[in-house]
């Protein structure tokens, strides 16, 4: 039956060579757990994937009750945690998913550096990499401020001082970042739309690329 | 079907008007035999294995989610200057960073600019500085260990930072946000979820319009209870100050102070250009600052003693 209908599909859209591009390749030995156990390392990679997935789907349902304005923010995710069914959950996995998917990244990164598999003709994905790592970064530091607690304004005050202090830029970063004369309503709109527009698109535009390259290059062989 | 007849070998033949190409295709997936080693496909030999060790890793993730729950401490007050700071952990490394004096004051920019900018530049343009064919990580001693001495800086910063921080927290008696909070919630001293925070409802203030306002606007009780009465640093709010005391003890406390607030703000006040007249007439209109009984449910209730 599903073969039926993936056949109905194909003819009219040809969709096996897609198919094929995306998921029909080989996995080879060496970087396979089954074969030697010492291969989990290469697992870091999908497992950082795999809460990137949990992160996103986790984000759009807290989105569904996080109202982005000083007025309403704080009370908006005390309400999702405590009154909202599994509320609670959603918050627990994007909370703790954000500190996860650093430690995998983290371990990821030390993988590609210390199998040297960096090297030609794997720069460009490495420095997409770095690129992906800075931009995680950059969804950590914004997502802090949104649940508009004391932690939240206070480090992002700070972090923004810092920022400030970068000679010649530093004055431009803050007004970009701040949007005003303090930390404040517009800094928390800003911040709203850079953790859930820019650099998620940023993100995934960039996943996109390094999966290509990967997909592209294979995986780099046996040490 | 016309197309069907022409011998699909001699001509490009499409699905009907579209721009698919119509071809018998085998669309078995590819055999990876023929390749080196214990080689299996991705799908779905592999691809199957990958989903149980994700499904283990996510039940783990839950059970580490059901159990602890993520913090939230009490609402950002931006007047509050005794807070602690503190980034997400990941970021402590650089901050901690700048709190040495060759990364601070005037070396600011080694702190801020320099050592970071280096650093993640040469990990961003690691490729093109480690340029030599060897990969093992020991064939590659200065690479490895640059790496390693980093990550060496990383957990001790981080460690100092973070053993800092709870330092800090003993020393002074603190109690992070959260864990008060959550502590709170507990004993069921605040109703979590439904109002702000840490302060209840916002109390109105009753009879805005009243020349009452005006004339607190114009005394010396605005520089600390502050111009929308909500009060500031260690001053109290004002808002609702008519459920807790009388006309006649409010009268007292503009006179002769309360507690850590020194007396003499009645005499001040007129000092400022405000008459005897109207302090009595801000005394009765914040003796009409009551609490209304559907608001601040928490708020003590009002014990009118006069
Ligand atoms: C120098 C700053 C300062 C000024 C000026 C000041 N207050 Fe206060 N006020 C305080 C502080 C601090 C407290 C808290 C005292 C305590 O609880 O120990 C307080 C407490 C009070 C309280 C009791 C609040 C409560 O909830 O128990 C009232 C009422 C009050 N002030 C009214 C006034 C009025 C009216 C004026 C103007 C005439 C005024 N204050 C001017 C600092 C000030
Ligand atoms: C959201 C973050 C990221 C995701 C989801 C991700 C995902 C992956 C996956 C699934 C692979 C296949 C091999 C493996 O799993 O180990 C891979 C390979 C690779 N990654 Fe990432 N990655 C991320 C971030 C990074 C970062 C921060 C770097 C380094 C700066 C990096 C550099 C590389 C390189 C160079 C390869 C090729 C390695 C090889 O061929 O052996 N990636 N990535």
């Amino acid at each position: 039956m599903i073969k039926r209908i993936y056949n109905w599909i194909d003819e009219r859209l040809d969709i096996t060579p897609m198919w094929r591009d995306v998921a029909d390749h080989e996995v080879p030995e060496h970087v396979n757990p089954a074969h030697h156990f010492s291969a989990f390392v290469y697992c870091f990679g999908g497992l950082t994937f795999f809460i990137t997935v949990i992160q996103i789907l986790s984000g759009m349902f807290l989105t569904m009750y996080y109202v982005p304005d000083i007025i309403h923010a704080y009370a908006s995710v005390d309400h999702l945690q405590h009154k909202v069914a599994f509320g609670k959950l959603v918050r627990g996995m994007h909370h703790w998913g954000a500190s996860l998917v650093i430690v995998m990244m983290f371990l990821h990164t030390l993988r590609v550096f210390f199998t040297g598999a960096y090297k030609a003709p794997r720069e460009m994905n490495w420095v997409v990499g770095m690129l992906i790592f800075f931009v995680m970064l950059g969804l950590g530091f914004t997502g802090y401020l949104l649940p508009w607690d004391s932690k939240a304004y206070f480090a992002t005050m700070v972090g923004i001082q810092i920022a400030a202090s970068v000679p010649f830029i530093g004055d431009y970063i803050k007004d970009f970042l701040q949007g005003g004369d303090i930390v404040g309503a517009q800094t928390l709109t800003r911040f709203f739309a850079l953790h859930v527009f820019f650099l998620p698109a940023a993100l995934l535009a960039l996943l996109g690329v390094h999966f290509y390259m990967i997909r592209k290059q294979g995986i780099s062989g046996p040490l | 079907m016309a197309s069907d007849q022409r011998k699909s070998d001699e001509k490009i033949v499409y699905v009907g008007d579209s721009r698919v190409r119509k071809y018998t295709k085998n669309n078995v997936p590819r055999d990876f035999s023929a390749y080196p080693g214990k080689s299996e496909p991705f799908v779905p030999n592999f691809l199957l294995k990958e989903w149980m060790v994700g499904a283990v890793v996510l039940m783990g993730f839950m059970v580490l989610i059901a159990s602890h729950d993520p913090p939230l401490g009490y609402e950002a007050d931006p007047t509050n200057t005794s807070f602690i700071p503190m980034p997400d952990w990941y970021f402590l490394f650089m901050y901690q960073l700048l709190k040495y004096p060759y990364m601070a004051d005037e070396f600011l920019v080694f702190g801020t600019v320099i050592v970071p900018g280096l650093a993640f530049g040469g990990l961003l343009l690691a490729p093109f500085l480690d340029t030599g064919p060897e990969r093992r990580w020991y064939k590659r001693p200065i690479a490895s260990s640059l790496m390693f001495v980093g990550l060496i800086a990383i957990f001790y910063l981080t460690y100092v930072s973070w053993t800092n921080y709870q330092k800090t927290l003993e020393e002074q008696g603190i109690v992070p946000e959260h864990i008060e909070r959550a502590e709170r919630i507990k004993q069921g001293q605040i109703e979590p979820g439904t109002s702000g925070g840490q302060e209840d409802e916002p109390i109105a203030i009753v009879d805005e319009d009243d020349e009452g306002y005006d004339i607190y606007q114009r005394s010396a009780c605005v520089a600390c209870h502050a111009a929308d009465m909500n009060g500031q640093a260690n001053a109290p709010s004002l808002r609702g100050i008519g459920s807790k005391y009388s006309r006649e003890e409010l009268e007292d406390i503009m006179r002769n102070g309360i507690g850590t607030m020194p007396g003499g703000f009645w005499d001040q006040s007129i000092d400022a250009g405000l008459t005897e007249e109207e302090m009595h007439h801000l005394a009765d209109w914040l003796a009409r600052q009551v609490v209304p009984d559907d608001g601040g449910g928490e708020e003590e209730a009002a014990e009118p003693e006069a």
